[in-house]
């Protein structure tokens, strides 16, 4: 049922367009324009060493993921509207579904990134293995802080409302447009609670190779990830037997 | 019926809502200054009130939808429940089917249960006919093989075919709901849940529906089935629950409950009794007393099977000598068109003055005379000659003819309701 429902969403949300599926890069390849161009060539941001634009690709691509799905995810329950009311079903297929939805776009637009990279001459190193795993640590947290937002969502629609701008800020507030390396030393270790410090560092280290592959932050992203599946399921399943009273 | 295990079993069912109480009226701009900072929070507190009860029962914006239901249903038993709007049914419904949690009470079932409150919830008119079985069947809990297996039937038994590969947006509505429909209906779970979906579609796939219900139920599958539609539990069901303000207030065999439901939401049923002083009169001649639909037995009853003789049983009360008078009444289906009239027919009766005092007369009606449906029944006391009318009282009562569909009707074998004013068992030579 969890595939069925993940290929429906997929299917409906590209169907009678014309470009189909090659939407999902649009987000993509937008924002990498316009952040190469004002961070790149505007402020000069330092990439490490790298092209800007590749630089922001590989930001952009993990963080598009994290912030689509983890919209998707908060607002799965919310808009499920008649399903709640009308048939049973293990609620939690809900914010599995959604995120698996924009796993989907996510996949499309890495092989885009690839490709590109490889066009650009990139070596790949060994550490590119380590990716699924970061990959992983993106799903948990989505699901994790998602889950969370999507149970109390039904309750609070303000949460959709603020979704939006959460996102946004916590855009600047990870290493998408600048590299870790201009945040001060001493703040570190708090700017990497936000699991995307670790997870864009590891992208970056494993397709760029500008740096060293940073298992500290990754270690305390992976860890805040956790905690917050474990909060978001718990809390979840404790919320689950009033959606459809409420919702 | 080989076993009567007890499959599922709900004890205590209640299930408490908070309905929105008014807001407070118009405000001074201060005051609707200072509201404009405050209303979060207030807003805050109530939303959370929806779900959130304090343990006094004296709060004013509260209702019990459902108030200590209990219940058992047994292995192949079809079970109906029968209400008015608003009655509690679909709210005990949806706590059966796991939708809703109970605020006190529990229920326990054995094996696979599912449950279909509403034809065509989860169709997605960008998916072609073929998706949507796969999808609507994996929603209520079909496996992919099993949906495979019974893929044709379904198809066949909704009739769009031609149209199983484009999008349901395309459909009409009609095509929909059926489409819908037949794949609820093939659903294969140890408990069903039905609510309302008899009434779906065209008169000729409401019948389709119907029969294929029809065979669901006798197959042995356990069903719990809502409805308003006597019929439909009647011809469904092996018993029946009847709710009204979030309570059972009765439970027992069909022929009970849907005659009581009739009476109590038609506000009308098979047996009528003036008191006294309320009696249709004519000027001091003649008092209706009563009119009821009767069996053999002259036992009153409410439902009438298709193949049963029953009577229309008279009384009234002669108060002045010297008159003639003859009950007679008329036939009424539920379109309102008159089926025929029938007049008191004794010889004794046709040009006798009647004495003073109490008379009883009983029409017959033939079984396998009516067709299936809703009847009522005009009745009037008069003489014909001279042709005098002295009282008319009409839709007296209502009952209901239902066909039980055990083939010896008129209908023989056939599933739907033969088309006719009324279904003579006719000789065929």
């Amino acid at each position: 049922m969890l595939m069925l429902w993940i290929w429906r969403d997929i299917k409906v949300r590209y169907a009678q367009s014309a470009l189909g599926v090659s939407w999902s890069l649009f987000p993509m390849l937008s924002q990498v324009l316009i952040y190469t161009m004002v961070f790149g060539k505007l402020v000069r941001i330092d990439s490490d060493g790298a092209p800007y634009a590749l630089f922001a690709l590989t930001g952009v691509v993990p963080w598009l993921f994290f912030s689509q799905a983890l919209n998707a995810v908060s607002s799965s329950v919310y808009g499920a509207g008649p399903f709640l009311q009308k048939i049973y079903f293990p609620r939690l297929i809900l914010p599995i579904a959604a995120m698996f939805d924009k796993f989907f776009d996510f996949l499309i637009s890495f092989c885009l990134l690839l490709i590109l990279l490889a066009f650009s001459g990139a070596s790949f190193s060994i550490s590119v293995l380590f990716l699924p795993f970061l990959v992983l640590i993106i799903m948990i947290a989505v699901l994790g802080f998602g889950m969370l937002a999507a149970a109390v969502a039904v309750h609070f629609r303000d949460v959709l409302h603020i979704m939006g701008y959460v996102s946004m800020a916590l855009m600047y507030a990870s290493p998408v447009v600048y590299p870790v390396s201009l945040v001060p030393a001493e703040y570190r270790y708090i700017y990497s609670l936000n699991p995307m410090v670790g997870v864009i560092e590891g992208f970056r280290s494993a397709l760029l190779a500008t740096r060293p592959m940073p298992w500290d932050l990754i270690a305390i992203s992976a860890s805040v990830a956790l905690c917050s599946l474990l909060l978001g399921v718990i809390y979840f399943k404790a919320a689950e037997a009033k959606f459809a009273d409420v919702g | 019926m080989a076993d009567h295990q007890v499959i599922l079993q709900a004890s205590g069912l209640s299930k408490r809502y908070r309905i929105g109480s008014r807001s407070k009226s118009q405000l001074s701009g201060t005051a609707q200054l200072l509201n404009f900072i405050t209303q979060p929070v207030q807003r805050f507190k109530k939303i959370r009130r929806l779900s959130n009860f304090d343990d006094k029962d004296s709060e004013h914006d509260v209702i019990w939808a459902l108030k200590d239901v209990s219940f058992e249903v047994r292995r192949g038993e079809v079970l109906g429940i029968m209400g008015a709007n608003g009655a509690g049914k679909s709210t005990l419904l949806k706590i059966l089917s796991r939708i809703i949690t109970p605020t006190s009470g529990e229920f326990r079932y054995e094996g696979t249960l599912s449950s279909l409150l509403e034809v065509g919830t989860g169709f997605n008119g960008e998916l072609t006919g073929r998706e949507n079985i796969y999808l609507n069947g994996s929603i209520l809990g079909m496996r992919r093989a099993q949906i495979d297996k019974v893929f044709d039937e379904i198809v066949d038994f909704s009739g769009v075919e031609r149209f199983i590969d484009t999008p349901v947006k395309r459909y009409s509505s009609g095509m929909t709901v059926r489409l819908a429909f037949s794949v609820a209906a093939h659903l294969d779970p140890d408990i069903l849940l039905l609510d309302e979906v008899l009434s779906v579609g065209d008169a000729e796939f409401s019948q389709k529906s119907m029969h294929k219900m029809e065979s669901v139920a006798k197959s042995g599958r356990t069903v719990v089935l809502v409805s308003h539609s006597a019929t439909a539990v009647a011809r469904l069901c092996d018993r029946a629950i009847f709710i009204a303000g979030g309570s059972i207030v009765a439970s027992g065999s069909v022929e009970q409950i849907t005659g009581l439901y009739l009476g109590n939401t038609v506000h009308t049923r098979a047996t009528k009794i003036w008191h006294a002083a309320m009696a249709p009169c004519a000027e001091g001649l003649v008092r209706l007393l009563s009119v009821r639909i009767v069996n053999a037995e002259l036992e009153p009853i409410e439902i009438v099977d298709v193949r049963q003789r029953f009577g229309v049983e008279v009384c009234f009360e002669i108060l002045q000598l010297g008159r003639v008078v003859l009950p007679e009444f008329q036939l009424v289906n539920a379109a309102g068109d008159i089926l025929f009239t029938s007049i008191e027919n004794r010889t004794e009766w046709g040009h006798t003055p009647r004495e003073l005092g109490l008379y009883t007369s009983t029409g017959w009606v033939e079984g396998n005379t009516l067709n299936e449906g809703r009847y009522s029944v005009n009745t009037s006391l008069s003489s014909l000659a001279p042709r005098n009318s002295y009282l008319t009282e009409n839709e007296a009562l209502y009952f209901q003819v239902i066909d039980p569909l055990d083939g010896d009707s008129a209908r023989s074998d056939y599933g739907l309701t033969p088309p006719g004013y009324i279904s003579p068992r006719l000789q065929w030579t």
